[in-house]
């Protein structure tokens, strides 16, 4: 069979949707276009069974009870409902949270914004590759600390926290534990209450499920967790989320979740395999970098850097052909390189030449050749016409050398 | 971002790829940019007994802009004089290659390379230096 192009690889971006979703999700955007909480008529009460399912669907997933899922918007919704609603709820216990460098924008950027308003914020720096220091967080712990926001796994290098371990911790000095689960949930087991899980942040885009559907899991039991709401208005979700319910995408959450919680196991065997593979074959490149933990890491992703070549001028070799994204988001002026690459104390010229690989449930082993080939031949091609490259090759130190800054 | 027709041109086949002895007196080499940067340019010219650039070859490491610039620059050195060289503006590279606002300062390296360059061969020969480079 003939490859078809452009190949998806960007599946930690988002994922395309499974059509066994879209199948599922139709009827509601039409027949059955009833709001949930219309009591009083068949519309309503159809859509609230068929939500009442999804949240089991969902809820089965992480191994949680379905009560303890707030459907939101999204992830990004959940982290900021998750952390807010924690520092809103348990003010008079404490203003202090920790969290860490490598987190996602939705962590970060909530952490910096309860700042202003008084929280007290511990960015735990991370070890080079990409693991949480366990001892370092224990020891940020004071009196006043609420919150524990460490993600599961890393959306760049795909880095799997020691959650088990961290939520021990948590649970030691009465603190509770947060985690953005995006990039875990239904990619690897999940189960909040094996690993110890009080909140946690995930969304259904990235498991083969529509956008604009996500979920916050707060816990009920054994502690009864609450967070204030960030949304008034009617009062849905247990009151911690108002907003009529987006039943279709509940609907498509529910059914990918399924899927998910039955395919996993043999989908990450494969995509592992085909990840070791694409991992291997581009790391015979000379000068070429794994980045993040060669083992706590989700099976679907890799990033690695490509010394003396530039991440975006790598790109452009493949990119009609072969969607990835570069750890170096160079489309300022300013041209930082990734915060996270950074985090784990890559040099500039490291961070600016790697590349983030997301396999998914539609990549191929076709897909997979097709990609070594081609970024090896650009690799190669660059590295010809790379003066830095030239230096390598007889030997000058390019740190011996006084750079023009710009 | 969509790239301009003629900086995927430039990148796909560029020009000039490659390196002049730089040991040679009619060789003048410019390099500049940082890696941390994301940019190095090195850029060179041969120049011979009439003054005009006869040769001229690049290496870059960077985005498709700088690469698409400096293989730009090459092309326009070669058969110029000296001082038809000096006379290249960067914004001369922008509107040839369509740089959009945040890739112009790709077309600036190009021209500091081209000045460095220039300024290597003026040193090597007993010449001044060029004033400054304006950026």
């Amino acid at each position: 069979m003939e490859l078809k192009l452009p190949i998806y690889l960007d599946n930690n971006a988002t994922t395309p949707m499974d059509p066994r979703v879209l199948e599922t999700m139709l009827p509601y955007f039409t027949d059955n276009f009833g709001n949930a909480a219309s009591r009083n008529h068949p519309f309503g009460w159809a859509a609230e069974e068929a939500v009442d399912y999804a949240r089991e669907q969902v809820a089965n997933l992480i191994g949680a009870d379905p009560k303890e899922i707030i459907f939101t918007s999204g992830a990004t919704e959940a982290d900021n409902l998750g952390i807010k609603g924690i520092f809103e709820m348990y003010a008079s216990k404490g203003n202090h949270i920790i969290t860490c460098t490598t987190e996602h924008k939705a962590v970060l950027d909530t952490c910096k914004h309860l700042e202003k308003l008084g929280a007290q914020v511990t960015y735990l720096e991370v070890l080079p590759d990409g693991m949480i220091d366990l001892a370092a967080l224990e020891n940020a712990i004071t009196d006043n600390t609420i919150l524990i926001a460490i993600m599961y796994g890393n959306n760049e290098i795909g880095v799997v926290q020691p959650v088990k371990e961290i939520s021990a911790i948590a649970r030691k000095h009465n603190v509770l534990f947060f985690t953005d689960g995006t990039q875990a949930v239904g990619k690897i087991p999940v189960d909040v209450i094996a690993d110890g899980i009080d909140l946690m942040a995930f969304t259904a885009h990235k498991m083969y499920g529509p956008k604009g559907i996500g979920a916050l899991y707060v816990r009920r039991k054994n502690p009864r967790v609450k967070v204030t709401a960030q949304m008034d208005g009617g009062g849905h979700e247990r009151s911690m989320r108002s907003g009529t319910l987006n039943v279709p995408g509940i609907v498509g959450f529910g059914k990918a979740a399924e899927i998910c919680k039955n395919e996993m196991a043999a989908e990450a065997a494969r995509l592992s395999i085909l990840r070791d593979k694409l991992e291997n074959a581009l790391l015979q490149l000379e000068e070429s970098y794994l980045n993040g933990h060669k083992e706590n890491r989700l099976p679907h992703t890799t990033n690695i850097s490509f010394k003396y070549v530039e991440g975006e001028g790598l790109l452009m070799g493949f990119n009609k052909n072969i969607a990835l994204s570069s750890g170096s988001a160079c489309t300022s002026a300013s041209l930082e390189p990734s915060y996270v690459l950074k985090a784990l104390g890559l040099g500039d010229d490291l961070a600016h030449s790697s590349l983030r690989f997301g396999l998914g449930r539609f990549t191929t082993e076709d897909q997979v050749d097709y990609t070594i080939k081609a970024i090896s031949d650009t690799v190669n091609k660059l590295r010809e016409m790379s003066p830095l490259w030239e230096m390598f090759k007889e030997g000058i130190d390019l740190n011996s050398i006084e750079w023009a800054h710009h | 971002m969509a790239y301009s027709e003629k900086v995927i041109d430039h990148y796909s086949n560029p020009k000039n790829v490659g390196t002049l002895d730089k040991s040679k007196n009619n060789v003048g080499t410019g390099l500049v940019g940082a890696p941390e940067c994301g940019d190095v340019m090195r850029l060179q010219i041969e120049v011979n007994e009439e003054g005009v650039i006869s040769d001229a070859k690049f290496k870059t490491f960077g985005c498709g802009s700088a690469i698409a610039s400096s293989s730009l620059a090459t092309e326009w050195l070669k058969g110029k004089s000296i001082d038809e060289a000096i006379a290249i503006d960067n914004m001369d590279i922008v509107e040839e290659l369509n740089l959009p606002p945040v890739k112009i300062h790709c077309s600036v390296l190009a021209e500091d390379a081209i000045k460095a360059a220039i300024n290597d061969y003026r040193v090597k020969n007993g010449l001044p230096a060029l004033e400054e480079a304006k950026h």
